[in-house]
């Protein structure tokens, strides 16, 4: 650790800083004209700006390093670099969990919503280690395909039921993550990400052991169920906090990691830090490029992220198999 | 002795069904009923033929059982192409460009796909078929996430003749469609019957297959031509159906004990089209109608593969 | 010392091990041979807790194992068993500084890095310790991994096939290596090994297993004779003596 050290300590500051222009970008760009200097002279736009655009810029930092975090920790259980909320059924999950909670309580509550999307991501992330464990030809492209297919079949059951009671278009609008609507009151569940964030921190050096295996983890003294359980619940924190408040952003927690990991390689608790900034940075760019190129209309940033991270991934999988 | 009179029988309960379907509470208005419910069923058949041919070949040239060759992107494209017809003319879109020319341009699409991801794959480097599916999943979900922008963007009343392509509408066919769709499988159907012998070795792996003497790149290539084509056919004549080909590969590897192709894909090709009509069967007169024959087959279909992969005697 | 009494294990209908006892000599390196599918690596596990046998016990040091926390033994004992994930970019430094986990929690100190240089050092892996070990060839991974083993300092070290996959020449090297690790700093060690000439070179004690349970446990050279090993795998052995060496052939017999 020692050894390395200054060579982090750039990485650090340069993406720190490079957080810290987007977050000053996402504050002043927007419809209405705010400037810094505004702030103290103009009351109106001084409550736009707390009331919408900070809720946004926040929101858009937390859900950037959430997702790349639990994308990291899906990496480490599963021993797969391609498995991410995206291709586990997770994402699927958290969205059959607010369709169920919309369809038995009318009027369902952002509370109802979270607590459904969490249980029913939850019980999707175990069953999926468990599927994984039952595979014995474990090569790293079809163990994904399996986790898409998982999710297809999510997707199928909710799909019935929204067919049923005509909500299909509702759940399209789910799945499709938008910051545009992240005003203050509705998108304080992704702070739960805050907690997630600090815990991943303290946990790195477990969850990079669990990576491993199961007998490497037991032989140096750790109980690998807890990590495993631990990881899981964290994973289905995020992701639901996400979903319920901004909508499904694919590819995040799938291509952040992995690139982070071409570049400084897996050494969690040394990485962490820089995976969860780039996942905000990557966040933050998509949704500023979104909002200005058909000013002064918005592209929602799933499309963005969709896009661009599933070009950056067709490429990360291409690149591999040399 | 239970395998000699599997297929007669099989061919027998699907007669059986069949007519059931046709016959079955007609009502008065048999003139009415009659030529809706035989074009229904003509289609069903198309559909189950190509269902159960492309996901025979496919999961024996990917040596695994529980993949599908729907699960690429061909059903993105399919949805987003609708979706940007819609997104143009509108409720007009039915006047602005005929069902057969529809149909036409998204065979031509898909099989278009299907020949880039075989030149991005196959063409400098030697890659893997996991890889060869995973790209083209990764592709397809590019394709979704733009459909879904333009499904957000249209007004909802619009949105409901994309979703009508999104779902199986067995309802309303179009016999000269039909007949373009029958051809196709006609066509591909006796290409393919003489390099089904080749599954056979195949099936026993790429390394196998070469020793004994197959050109097994070449097959391949065929081979994936033919898989585009029947589930572009499908999917452009039904929507996608993803759980299908994966239930009815599997249910006839139980069922039948041959492992000669040529008679597994009869086999299959019987039992998805039993499919098929029992499920249209008990959507019109169990469900009446409240629920299709797509999301139905996906949902059991679905649940089977959970099976599947948790039944571990099997190899998977 | 280990010792374990009357271990059965078995895996749904079938006895993977009928009832086995031995004691495991401290200070040497004991080989764990026999025929596939005789319950060697199964026996390996169950010595270190990977996996839970049905009935029986084992003691470590006159304790029973299920007594010792998971971090207690972890620093008592420690185990390599296969199936590791290489996928990851660790370098070979990171993968060593593991090994002092049980004893840092991740917080790592200067006699804790001490002992990970030691344990590079010992392992001559000191010019690889910024490669990242997916890498390394398969003679050095093998050697980083032991390292990782050795900076966890335990009196104990169980190794599951560890010449696998490995060349003649990384194969002497890793069993040289074994060999100082009792010799120099008396270590117990203990291998299931499948190349018998190995076994006979190197180790101190070996306990030769059939079907499920021990039928020779001895010094090594008491069991490295032709009428034992024909016992033991059922085909005809040679033993050749040359410069007080036994060489075991079985070919063209």
């Amino acid at each position: 650790m020692a050894r390395t050290g200054f060579k982090h300590i750039g990485i650090y500051i340069v993406s720190l800083g490079a957080a810290l222009v987007l977050v000053w970008l996402s504050f002043f760009i927007g419809v209405k004209d705010i400037r810094f200097a505004d702030l103290w002279s103009d009351g109106d736009k001084l409550s736009v700006f707390l009331i919408s655009r900070v809720p946004r810029t926040l929101s858009l930092v937390l859900t950037g390093a959430g997702l790349s975090i639990a994308g990291f920790i899906m990496q480490q259980l599963s021993q797969n670099r391609f498995v991410a909320p995206s291709t586990a059924g997770t994402l699927q999950a958290a969205k059959m969990g607010i369709l169920f909670s919309v369809i038995l309580i009318p009027g369902a509550t952002l509370l109802n919503k979270m607590l459904f999307s969490m249980a029913f991501t939850l019980s999707a992330s175990i069953l999926f280690m468990f599927m994984i464990r039952h595979i014995r030809f474990r090569s790293a492209t079809f163990i994904p395909l399996v986790g898409i297919l998982f999710g297809n079949i999510l997707e199928a059951i909710s799909t019935f039921f929204a067919y049923k009671n005509n909500i299909v278009q509702n759940t399209q609008q789910w799945l499709l993550g938008d910051f545009s609507s992240v005003i203050q009151g509705q998108y304080e569940a992704v702070y739960l990400i805050l907690p997630v964030v600090f815990l991943g921190y303290l946990y790195a050096d477990r969850f990079t052991i669990a990576g491993m295996g199961e007998s490497f983890a037991k032989n140096l003294g750790l109980s690998y169920g807890a990590i495993v359980g631990l990881g899981l619940i964290s994973v289905s924190l995020v992701v639901s906090a996400i979903v319920v408040s901004v909508g499904a952003i694919p590819f995040v927690g799938l291509i952040v990691p992995n690139i982070v990991s071409m570049l400084f390689g897996d050494n969690l608790r040394r990485t962490l830090p820089i995976t969860a900034m780039a996942g905000a940075i990557l966040l933050l760019a998509c949704d500023i490029i979104g909002r200005l190129i058909v000013f002064p209309y918005e592209i929602p940033i799933g499309v963005m992220i969709g896009m661009l991270g599933g070009i950056i991934f067709l490429f990360i999988i291409l690149r591999r198999s040399k | 002795m239970r395998q000699k009179y599997l297929i007669p029988s099989m061919v027998f309960l699907l007669l059986v069904v069949a007519t059931l379907f046709v016959f079955y509470n007609t009502g008065k208005n048999l003139d009415f009923v009659l030529p809706r419910r035989l074009i229904r069923l003509a289609t069903m058949l198309v559909v189950g033929i190509s269902v159960a041919y492309s996901s025979i070949i496919f999961q024996t040239i990917t040596n695994n059982r529980i993949l599908t060759p729907a699960i690429m992107g061909y059903e993105s494209i399919f949805i987003l192409f609708q979706t940007i017809l819609v997104f143009f003319y509108g409720d007009r879109t039915f006047q602005a460009i005929t069902q057969e020319e529809n149909f036409f341009y998204a065979v031509v699409l898909m099989m278009g796909f299907s020949v880039f991801m075989y030149v991005l794959i196959f063409g400098k480097a030697k890659r893997n078929i996991y890889q060869l599916l995973l790209v083209g999943v990764v592709l397809g979900a590019l394709f979704q996430t733009l459909g879904q922008f333009i499904q957000i963007v249209i007004d909802p009343n619009e949105f409901s003749i994309v979703q009508n392509f999104m779902f199986v509408s067995f309802t309303k066919m179009n016999t000269q469609l039909l007949l373009i769709a029958s051809i196709t499988l006609l066509v591909s159907l006796v290409y393919v019957h003489r390099y089904l012998k080749y599954l056979d070795v195949i099936s026993l792996g790429r390394d196998i297959a070469v020793n004994l003497g197959l050109d097994y790149e070449k097959l391949i290539r065929k081979f994936m031509l033919v898989i585009a084509v029947l589930v572009s056919v499908s999917t452009a004549l039904v929507g996608p159906i993803t759980f299908l080909g994966i239930l009815v590969a599997n249910l006839t590897y139980e069922l039948c004990v041959t492992k000669k192709h040529r008679l597994v894909v009869v086999c299959c090709s019987l039992l998805s089209c039993l499919f098929l009509v029992v499920g249209q069967f008990l959507v019109e007169h169990v469900f009446n109608f409240s629920t299709n024959v797509t999301i139905v087959i996906n949902f059991v279909g679905g649940l089977y593969f959970m099976y599947l992969i948790f039944n571990s005697r099997k190899r998977i | 010392m280990i010792r374990f009494e009357h271990i059965v294990k078995r895996y749904g209908q079938k006895t993977v091990l009928d009832g086995v006892s031995a004691v495991i000599p401290t200070g040497k390196i004991t080989s764990l041979i026999g025929p596939n599918g005789a319950g060697k690596s199964t026996l390996l596990s169950i010595m270190c807790r990977l996996l839970k046998q049905e009935e029986g016990k084992v003691f470590l040091n006159d304790r029973e194992l299920n007594e010792y926390g998971n971090k207690e033994l972890a620093k008592k004992l420690s185990i390599l068993k296969q199936s590791n994930n290489l996928d990851l970019k660790l370098t070979v430094r990171d993968l060593v500084s593991f090994g002092r986990f049980p004893y840092s929690n991740g917080r790592m100190k200067q006699e804790d890095w001490q002992k990970v240089e030691e344990a590079m050092a010992f392992c001559e892996i000191t010019d690889l310790q910024d490669t990242y070990i997916d890498e390394l060839s398969g003679g050095q991974r093998q050697r980083a991994f032991i390292s990782m083993t050795m900076a966890q300092d335990t009196d104990y070290l169980l190794l599951d096939e560890p010449l696998n996959n490995l060349d003649m020449k990384h194969s002497v090297q890793v069993m040289k290596m074994l060999r100082r690790l009792v010799d120099e700093l008396g270590k117990t060690v203990v291998i299931v090994i499948h190349e018998i000439n190995f076994a006979a070179q190197y180790s101190d004690h070996i306990i030769a297993m059939k079907e499920g349970a021990i039928c020779y446990d001895d010094d090594a050279g008491q069991v490295i004779q032709g009428h034992v090993l024909e016992d033991i795998f059922e085909m005809p052995f040679e033993i050749i003596e040359r410069n007080n060496k036994k060489i075991c052939n079985y070919f063209n017999l």
